[in-house]
């Protein structure tokens, strides 16, 4: 009996139409194409009146098969499959191709274009009239989650996932949480202070009884698929017992060695060889600095230990492998910040009151190295005038060309800190002020008012090389000031600079462990740039915060909820959908020669010694079919993705060209 | 003869997970290019049968390529590889056959590389338009002194060759 295959061709406004002749696609199906006994076009296919019509269609013309000339499936395949399912059509009978993305948006040739959609239409044709019923199958979905990063967008999404009920995983690499939000010192625009309303969000994590809080830990593997992954995490050893420790600090105290503190405190500070990064870290247990530690160097000292009331130190203590069966992962891991030094014309790392604003932040810090008193790299001396230089590594063509979002904010709020404290002149030099969000504006007129200079040109350099008397002793900044068009000098005391983010160092390799891709600039890839910001391509592997790319506490924190409500509502679902897009072996036509074994990176094939054939386990299948491509029996099929569904395809796109044999009559 | 209006035909194979995508993304940013070429989703490109290959080109197609995910950066994990391996077995056995090398292209293009992914059509239908329709028998030089030495050798052997039969 032959296929009754339905023809949908989607204007998508003029988004199709306008390049495409869409009525003659469909009158073309719809004639020439066997089987075909529908052919239509509509403005919106994905409208809920265009779902409407290939509903009708199958109920009232008896459609056994439904194609889409559309936008990419990526976008709509599952609203149309949801529209055949509605009608009682199995939703793998459906097949979708990318009229816009494929054709109309990237050619520019209307007849072009039309040939192209007639040969997409028509290798969809041939392709459905192959397909088989196929059936999702549910599998449950575990209710604890991992979150990986305690920066404030990963404690925000499992406080959010623990009140509601939910257990969670919480790894992070550091050895306490916090993130670089618990190094800043005030926050824009309401310069209320980042400790104050951090620190409680990080003890509640700590106590939290639906939280397992690993810290100095890091996930070394993730395997399996939504709602069932298994993760392999390395809990670094601290050399603390963390049931004995009681986070009383006496050995920090007594440890005798002093180390330059290059992670919290940016290099500005000094910390011992047995360390908490800063005193309200969570968990509370020291960490011993392996590198540092006059033990680990010599064999003795053991300072700690001795004057330990609880005997929790441990010498001997060995990194832990630690397992767990996760449901969903929340993906927060951060940034790094750009490395000033690239930029050799500011002079960081050689003018020594050149400074990074995390260095700033440290410095402004009532809990930083200099509590609070914000002074030159001597320590003493207060500046009485402060250049902040914007833009450093980002909107920069030799660096990184987007815009880094936080810096305009953060340069204000230095400006408000500095003249508050010093009283000093401070001068903001600036390509574009970029003060966006809820109250920012009103932020930056304050500033204005305050008595901030506003310079807007990018600066050329920082110098010590002096050309009058005033500039003798000073970091002169040297820009154009774009609105007066002329060349300043601005000799100044200090000098911040505010270093853009920058995706992770390993943030590639991350990716590839959870399965999800990274964009351009580094970023991870959300599901939508606009629809879909938290979810990856991944099932079950969501990003929150910075990782997803530059954004400010505020949008971070909504992001780490909404990462959480993702999850929450994958949990309430209690099941996930799994694609039956996997493969099978025909134990009839297996010749048992085993080459499909090695190819499977999932070791979902197993040889059957007995029966002398190989089996897939269809659970652990993710359907490549690179073992259908290879098997020389052609034993092996893979579900929607059959050879004789390819090989019609491929004969449908072609459906205008001469065979190779009449073709090469050319001498 | 290649016409001004030989327009090539070339099928690619596009994996769900980078190329496709990236497809998706230089039609989202309104690139241009040409539009001789056909796509086919794939779940990978270790899925490419060499099979799905050789029905493109008999059916007509003048040039085939495959994409996927950078090595390394495969969402199977490792099955580009293989796409690799394969690839290089069959490109050798297309060129005995007398078919030129542009013919066939393997191109990495990740999701984010859409402008990738339109210079890599571009440069292949470009190659393609130049080389002209398929000519395997002529690009099958004959070769008097090869055909020569075979008939010698059959001569020679054709005792064994009797007994063998």
């Amino acid at each position: 009996m032959s296929e009754r295959v339905g023809v949908y061709i989607c204007h998508c406004g003029s988004n199709i139409a306008g390049i495409v002749d869409v009525e003659e696609v469909a009158r073309w199906a719809g004639e020439t194409l066997e089987d075909v006994v529908v052919s239509r076009e509509y403005k919106f296919m994905c409208s809920s009146l265009g779902q409407e019509l290939i509903e009708e269609d199958i109920k009232e013309q008896g459609l056994t098969r439904v194609v889409v000339g559309a936008c990419s499936p990526h976008l709509h395949e599952k609203t149309f499959r949801r529209a055949c399912a509605n009608a009682g059509l199995n939703p793998y009978l459906c097949q979708m191709t990318s009229l816009r993305e494929q054709v109309s948006w990237v050619i520019e040739d209307r007849a072009a274009a039309t040939e192209k959609a007639k040969a997409m239409i028509s290798a969809a044709v041939e392709r459905v009239k192959l397909h088989e019923p196929l059936e999702a199958e549910h599998v449950p979905v575990n209710p604890t989650t991992l979150v990986v990063g305690g920066g404030i967008a990963g404690i925000q999404a499992a406080l959010e996932l623990a009140d509601a009920g939910y257990p969670v995983v919480m790894v992070e690499r550091e050895p306490s949480i916090g993130g670089h939000m618990a190094q800043f010192d005030k926050t824009f625009p309401t310069l209320d202070c980042a400790a104050c309303i951090l620190t409680p969000k990080m003890s509640d994590v700590g106590m939290h009884p639906n939280i397992t809080l690993l810290t100095y830990s890091e996930v070394e593997e993730v395997t399996g698929f939504v709602g069932n992954f298994h993760a392999r995490i390395r809990k670094k050893a601290r050399f603390v017992n963390e049931e004995l420790c009681t986070g009383c600090g006496i050995c920090i105290e007594k440890c005798p060695k002093n180390v330059l503190d290059e992670g919290f405190e940016v290099g500005l500070g000094f910390r011992k060889a047995i360390y908490r990064p800063f005193p309200q870290a969570i968990p509370k247990f020291p960490v011993v600095d392996t590198v540092n530690c006059t033990y680990f160097e010599t064999g003795k000292c053991l300072a700690c230990e001795k004057f330990c009331p609880t005997e929790a130190i441990d010498m001997e203590q060995k990194d832990e492998i630690l397992s767990y069966d996760v449901g969903n992962v929340i993906l927060a891991t951060g940034y790094d910040l750009f490395d000033s030094r690239k930029l050799p014309q500011y002079g960081y790392g050689r003018l020594p009151n050149v400074f990074t604003n995390l260095e700033f932040e440290r410095l402004c810090n009532a809990a930083g190295p200099t509590e609070g008193s914000i002074v030159l790299r001597d320590g003493v001396t207060t500046p009485k005038s402060v250049a902040i230089i914007h833009c450093v590594g980002s909107r920069d063509q030799n660096n990184n060309p987007y815009c880094s979002a936080i810096c305009c904010m953060s340069a204000l709020k230095f400006g408000h800190l500095v003249m508050e404290k010093t009283g000093a002149e401070v001068y903001s030099f600036y390509i574009d002020m970029r003060p966006l969000s809820k109250g920012y504006e009103e932020f930056y007129d304050r500033l204005m008012q305050e008595g901030m200079h506003f310079v807007r040109g990018r600066v050329a350099e920082v110098t010590d090389i002096a050309r009058t008397p005033e500039e003798e002793g000073k970091l002169v900044i040297q820009a154009e000031d774009t609105l007066v068009g002329k060349q300043r000098r601005v000799p100044v005391d200090m000098v911040i600079l505010m270093a853009g983010l920058e995706p992770r160092a390993d943030a590639d390799e991350v990716g590839i462990k959870f399965g999800i891709s990274c964009g351009a600039a580094g970023w991870f890839t959300e599901r939508h740039p606009k629809l879909d910001p938290v979810a990856t391509m991944t099932d079950g592997i969501f990003i929150a915060g910075v990782c997803q790319g530059p954004k400010d506490i505020p949008d971070t924190v909504a992001q780490g909820a909404a990462a959480s409500a993702r999850v929450q509502g994958m949990i309430s679902k209690g099941s996930v959908e799994i694609e039956p897009v996997v493969a099978t072996i025909d134990a009839e036509r297996c010749s048992g020669c085993r080459i499909c074994n090695e190819l499977c990176p999932y070791n979902a094939i197993e040889f059957l010694a007995d029966e002398g054939v190989s089996y897939i386990n269809t659970a652990l299948c993710k359907g490549c079919g690179t073992c259908v491509a290879a098997c020389p029996a052609k034993a092996i099929s893979g579900a929607h993705f059959r050879d004789d569904q390819i090989f019609a395809e491929i004969e449908g796109l072609l459906f205008d060209a001469l065979p190779a044999a009449d073709d090469a009559v050319l001498a | 003869m290649a016409e001004t209006t030989y327009e090539p035909k070339i099928v690619a194979f596009l994996c769900n997970w980078c190329s496709y995508r990236a497809a998706d993304l230089a039609g989202t940013s309104r690139m241009k290019y040409p539009a001789n070429i056909r796509m086919v989703r794939v779940m990978c490109s270790g899925r490419v049968d060499p099979a799905f290959v050789l029905r493109a080109i008999s059916k007509g197609a003048d040039g085939v390529m495959i994409a996927g995910c950078h090595p390394g950066e495969c969402h199977y994990q490792e099955q580009n590889y293989k796409t690799m391996r394969r690839f290089e077995m069959l490109k050798q056995t297309l060129l005995g056959f007398g078919m030129e090398e542009k013919r066939i292209r393997l191109q990495w293009a990740s999701a984010a590389e859409g402008g990738v992914l339109a210079q890599a059509i571009r440069d292949m239908v470009d190659d393609i338009r130049a080389l002209g329709p398929m000519n395997w028998p002529g690009n099958w030089a004959p070769d008097p002194d090869a055909e020569e030495a075979i008939l010698a050798l059959a001569e020679e052997h054709a005792e064994v060759m009797e007994v063998a039969r």
